[in-house]
């Protein structure tokens, strides 16, 4: 018995696509539960990058899925690339500025051997 | 599925802006605001297709560029306090009054 290729093709982009976005709205659910639960401003960075690159990117390529090779599709592969380059680079810039300021992580434990072993280092060095 | 999205994203951003309110530090309030930017990129999108106008993704576009220049406005103003180069704006307000004829 034949099997009818093209709907078979549609019926699988439609399944991908579902478990595209499903999957994007988890990752979006759980990161932002993260943003609102975790304790520390370094953890919720984590938090927030998983809303920014696994959510973004996985919602909107169940939306690419879904409107086929047409132009929308074209403007929506766009969104993701800018969306996955500036994405980590206004991370990187929030995370640097909150390290400038004197922000560290809470629990951060400070190796005092260590410290001394690379402050002396440094003097040898110099 | 469109509006399922669009709820999903909703939900999102409804817990961004719990932790944009509550934030303690100001480092907090600016992460929560660019992913709140995010966010509503997506949420255009999701709208834009859910009620059959792509048109919308222009601005989804549009409003991503202007939310990674905005981050970063705001940090640098965090920062240095101002948003020019202020050197440079010193040399001129000071190299004005010499060139103009004093009146």
């Amino acid at each position: 018995m034949p099997v009818d290729f093209p709907e078979l093709g549609t019926a699988l982009i439609e399944i991908l696509s579902w478990i595209s976005i499903l999957s994007g709205a988890f990752f979006l659910f759980v990161g932002s539960l993260g943003m609102i639960r975790l304790q520390d401003f370094w953890s919720r960075l984590h938090a927030a990058s998983i809303i920014d690159s696994a959510g973004a990117g996985l919602l909107l390529f169940g939306m690419m899925l879904q409107t086929g090779l047409t132009l929308t599709s074209v403007k929506l592969a766009i969104i993701v690339v800018f969306l996955f380059l500036t994405g980590p680079t206004a991370s990187h810039a929030v995370a640097n500025a909150a390290f400038v300021s004197g922000s560290r992580p809470s629990d951060l434990v400070e190796d005092a051997s260590a410290a001394s072993n690379s402050s002396s280092s440094n003097e040898g060095s110099a | 599925m469109f509006v399922f999205a669009t709820i999903a994203v909703f939900v999102c951003m409804v817990m961004l802006l719990v932790r944009l309110f509550a934030g303690k530090t100001l480092y907090d309030r600016v992460l929560a605001l660019n992913t709140f930017g995010t966010c509503t990129v997506l949420f255009i999108g999701t709208v834009g297709l859910a009620s059959g106008r792509p048109d919308f993704l222009d601005i989804a576009l549009l409003y991503a560029l202007i939310n990674f220049v905005g981050t970063i406005a705001v940090l640098k103003f965090f920062r240095y306090r101002h948003l020019g180069d202020a050197a440079e704006d010193r040399e001129m307000i000071e190299a004005a009054p010499d060139e103009e004829p004093v009146s």
